[in-house]
């Protein structure tokens, strides 16, 4: 590991003031926030992430979850995974979010991980994670390794010829499901991004993730009040039953008024280069009935841009099952 | 290595032997020290000094800064490197050898320890950042003479079989205790996934844990 400063912040706008002098707020970002470490000591370990200083946002008056006014919740960038997941109002409002929680990780990285720092969860492709191989993430240029390579759990949906890695977090396809707006603190104030907005498409800059600039800083997330009468979950799939990354995953927000569907937020993980929001699939769904047949058009709606790799041709099928059968399994006796 | 200085001058030597007999790893690290002195030459005379056998052998780093740490109820002036993870920590400089490094990146739990009383993986903790916190280790949790009641499962139900897990085991067990885990095996696996054990003891370890939650004492074998 490289040699780092270690400073510690004790005021949002000292932690902005500290880290706008980063020359990137990407890859290869020479100042880092540091909160849960879970991401970041693990690359640093690598080599894959170098900072020379580190800002300890621990300390950072962000660290609660609060009713807003008119419904809705918001949650500080620094609460824990596995306190947000076992908020009472989460599990009775956003069960899709709890158990998009639950379900990543182990209970130990849950206490550490935060939800500013899984919004900015790296991916495990392991040719990022791999300083000995070409990675247009890793090192700008100098190719992709897994598109000739091994490529079982990559992407199949928002690819580019440059990279294919997959976004790995759960926690961010149940926001992406619950329409969540992201409150970021930069060096010109306040600033708010949807979801949706803030991570990116690989492209031809896969380096860059998301739209953080040097100094942003994220403070809270929020969601908007539960839509009246919804039903949420989150459905994933993988190799192991427990402690593992998605192979493919749903979540579902969706609303069903005798037999009806009049409202339907659908997301995917495991198989995206950002959480995936299929508003091709929530089309199909709204104004349908509850029925089979429906959730399988929708499904074949998410994935009919699915473009598979060597290796990841199962995907495609395993995404669709797993939607279909998320929308099954959230509409039953409703 | 770092200075290290325990403020309220308990006379226990952390890495001492239990009641004060040589162990295999102050053997090993004495054996160590003997083999560096008899080449260093002029500093052999340090030989046989009790607490030169208990310092790293490393040294300072020309980073280092100064940290105070709070474990098991003790507290510690330390200088350490920056880099330094609460696992090497306890481990390389507090003589707290209890928590293992297995994987060293958050994957197999071998490093559990409590820090404010919820476990986290201590290789994925820099040191220098949990100087406010309370931090609890497997020593902290119970002693030969004083076991954990989970201690005494684990060996009531064989719940290990070469034991490198072992402690990371019984601190995240410890942690589960207090956790919303729900009453069956099923969910004690889910919320034990976090800790790998390549023995695959796991079934043992189920009922250890499940013994304590159900008889809140010292369990009887399954």
């Amino acid at each position: 590991m490289k040699t780092f400063e270690l400073t510690r912040a004790n005021e949002n706008a000292q932690a902005v003031s500290v880290a706008a002098k980063a020359t990137t707020a990407q890859q290869g970002a020479d100042i880092r926030f540091i909160a849960g470490g879970t991401t970041l000591i693990d690359l640093m370990k690598l080599n894959v992430e170098t900072p020379q200083k580190l800002i300890d946002i621990n300390h950072l008056p962000i660290a609660k979850i609060e009713n807003l006014p008119g419904g809705g919740l918001t949650i500080g960038a620094m609460v824990r995974n596995s306190d947000l997941a076992y908020h009472p109002i989460v599990r009775r409002n956003y069960a899709v979010l709890s158990e998009a929680l639950l379900s990543g990780a182990s209970a130990q990285l849950r206490n550490m991980a935060t939800t500013g720092g899984n919004l900015l969860q790296r991916t495990r492709c392991m040719y990022f994670r791999d300083t000995a191989t070409p990675c247009n993430k890793r090192e700008p240029g100098s190719g992709c390794a897994a598109i000739t390579g091994v490529n079982r759990s990559l992407a199949i949906l928002g690819t580019s010829e440059h990279c294919i890695a997959t976004n790995p977090s759960d926690m961010n396809v149940a926001l992406a499901a619950l329409e969540a707006t992201i409150h970021i603190r930069g060096t010109k104030g306040d600033r708010t991004v949807t979801i949706g907005d803030f991570h990116l498409l690989p492209g031809n800059t896969p380096h860059r993730e998301t739209v953080l600039e040097p100094g942003d800083l994220i403070t809270h997330v929020t969601l908007p009040p539960p839509a009246l009468g919804s039903r949420s979950l989150y459905l994933k799939l993988r190799d192991r039953a427990s402690y593992e990354f998605a192979l493919a995953s749903a979540a579902v927000v969706i609303t069903v008024a005798a037999g009806k569907i009049t409202r339907a937020r659908i997301a995917l993980g495991g198989v995206g280069t950002k959480p995936w929001r299929s508003t091709e699939a929530e089309n199909e769904l709204t104004n349908q009935p509850a029925t089979q047949a429906v959730f399988q058009k929708a499904a074949n709606a998410a994935l009919r841009n699915a473009k598979p790799q060597s290796q990841n041709g199962f995907k495609v099928e395993l995404a669709n099952r797993c939607l279909v059968h998320a929308l099954k399994l959230a509409t039953q006796n409703a | 290595m770092s200075s290290q200085r325990e403020s309220n001058e308990t006379p226990e030597t952390p890495g001492r032997g239990e009641f004060g007999k040589s162990t295999r790893r102050t053997f090993l690290s004495r054996l160590g020290m003997a083999s560096l002195l008899a080449s260093a030459g002029p500093i052999g005379s340090a030989l046989g000094e009790r607490p030169q056998t208990e310092q790293s052998l490393s040294p300072e780093s020309k980073d280092a800064i100064p940290v105070t740490l709070h474990v098991n109820g003790k507290k510690y002036d330390l200088r350490i490197d920056p880099r330094t993870t609460l696992l090497d920590c306890l481990r390389e400089h507090l003589h707290l050898t209890g928590s293992k490094k297995g994987c060293d990146h958050g994957q197999c739990g071998a490093c559990t320890v409590h820090i404010n009383e919820r476990r986290v993986n201590s290789c994925l903790c820099f040191a220098a950042m949990y100087q406010d916190d309370d931090i609890t280790t497997i020593e902290g949790l119970g002693q030969p003479e004083n076991l954990h009641p989970l201690q005494a499962a684990f060996v009531t139900h064989d719940a290990y079989q070469c034991g490198y897990c072992t402690s990371g085991q019984i601190m995240s067990a410890a942690a589960l205790l207090k956790e919303p885990c729900g009453p069956d095996d099923a969910e004690v696996k889910e919320f034990m996934s976090g800790n790998i054990c390549r023995c695959g003891a796991y079934q043992n370890i189920v009922n250890a844990i499940q013994s304590v939650r159900q008889n809140g004492k010292t369990p009887k074998p399954a």
